[in-house]
């Protein structure tokens, strides 16, 4: 440590003052105990300040040690020296200490009680926040889809069941413009493990089948609406079930739906 | 150190050693008061106070954390200034006169003769007015650094090393006496 830096620094001056915080304070009392020189410099800055001050103070000052002796003395006297105590004081002293700690023992137990009250009331408030959100979401998606169906420029194309799901029907919703088609899957079964529904776009003569996607998201989506994009001359649809990631052509043993857009 | 054994003695309850603790800092002690109060018996019982107070809390002061001047000094200028805003105080000293402990021999707060006013002015001579300032904000009225700064218009940065050419002046001082 360059202790002559250190000096000329001046913080040994605000050490003094009490200017500086704790942790400071610490280190420099550390510093003044390895390095004489650097206790000598306090030594003498204090010296100099208690000079100062001492200035502005009278000569004498004895008199005024003798009246805070005085007072000392006048206060130590009136500490009041205890009678021996009947022992029944103890006793009590020992049974209020008991009861108190007994109630103690119970405030600690009910304010335990009550943080864990508080605890659960918040992560019930916290859930139904996320529920309120959640609901807010669906209900702007059924606008949107609202507002998709009611769209004039919007062509509806149905798409009936075929041999493989007579049962099964869907729709497809396809703005022709923005190259959106929405797929409406409501009527389709469940697709069963490991398959997934794949949408194609057709063109009839010759039949050339376009995929246009995966409904991979079918089970988690309640709406069964699916948005994917089209930018294809579409003359018709199709919906196949096929092996999870969906194939390069269409399984025809398992198309399920199919339809075709009137001009 | 003999000061270590002194308020090692003192924290025991030893009235020997608090004589010589009420000889070695009283008058400075009375100094910082009447900087602040400006007044003879308002003074005289602050440090009274004071030294009750370094005899019943003697053992509160930790070595560790600094001078045992300074806990004097944090002591003296906290009842000080309790003091001046305490209402009664506020109520009898419409007119207190000067703002630093420099002004004392000008503004008649002091009785001439009953403080070295020879002395104080052999300080208050080599002393510029930045450094009057400087020493009155930080020794005796315990500014900051920062709020030292602000009041004078001053960079912080710079308050360390003002101040302690301040201190060296009045330390040539004191030698070539």
């Amino acid at each position: 440590m360059n202790t002559e830096e250190y000096i000329a620094s001046g913080i040994l001056e605000l050490y003094v003052y009490g200017a500086l915080t704790d942790a400071e304070n610490r280190e420099i009392t550390r510093n003044l105990k390895q390095y004489p020189e650097i206790r000598t410099e306090v030594e003498e800055i204090e010296k100099v300040l208690i000079d100062l001050s001492g200035t502005m103070a009278p000569e004498d000052l004895e008199h005024l040690l003798q009246a805070i002796k005085t007072k000392l003395a006048r206060r130590s006297a009136a500490i009041p020296v205890h009678a021996k105590r009947s022992p029944w004081l103890a006793y009590t002293g020992w049974a209020a200490s008991v009861v108190l700690l007994i109630g103690l023992f119970l405030l600690f137990n009910q304010n335990s009680d009550l943080k864990n009250t508080l605890n659960d009331t918040k992560n019930k408030n916290i859930q139904l926040e996320i529920e309120i959100a959640d609901t807010r979401n669906e209900v702007e998606r059924t606008k949107t889809l609202l507002d998709v169906m009611r769209d004039p420029h919007m062509l509806k194309i149905p798409l009936e069941g075929q041999q493989a799901a007579p049962e099964a029907y869907a729709a497809i919703y396809w703005d022709k413009e923005n190259h959106v088609a929405y797929v409406d899957a409501k009527g389709l079964p469940e697709p069963p493990e490991g398959m997934v529904y794949q949408i194609w776009s057709l063109k009839m003569d010759p039949l050339t089948p376009t995929s246009i996607g995966l409904l991979d998201k079918f089970a988690s989506d309640d709406n069964k609406m699916f948005e994917l994009r089209n930018a294809n001359a579409s003359e018709g649809f199709g919906i196949t079930l096929e092996p999870e990631g969906g194939s390069k052509t269409p399984t025809m043993e398992r198309l399920y739906t199919l339809g075709v857009v009137s001009s | 150190m003999q000061q270590d054994l002194l308020i090692t003695q003192l924290c025991q309850g030893n009235e020997k050693a608090f004589e010589r603790i009420y000889e070695l800092y009283s008058r400075s002690i009375y100094g910082i008061i009447f900087s602040i109060i400006r007044d003879e018996e308002v003074s005289e019982e602050i440090l009274q106070d004071v030294f009750l107070k370094i005899w019943h809390e003697a053992s509160s002061y930790d070595p560790e954390k600094g001078r045992f001047f300074t806990w004097i000094l944090n002591i003296t200028r906290n009842a000080s200034i309790d003091k001046l805003r305490s209402k009664e105080f506020k109520n009898s000293q419409m007119n207190v006169k000067g703002e630093y402990f420099s002004d004392i021999l000008e503004s008649g707060n002091a009785v001439t003769g009953k403080i070295d006013a020879i002395g104080l002015q052999k300080y208050i001579d080599i002393l510029g007015p930045m450094c009057k300032k400087l020493i009155d904000m930080l020794f005796f009225k315990g500014f900051t650094q920062k709020e030292s700064a602000k009041e004078l218009q001053i960079p912080l940065g710079t308050v360390k090393t003002r101040n302690r050419m301040c201190i060296n002046k009045l330390r040539a001082n004191v030698i070539n006496q």
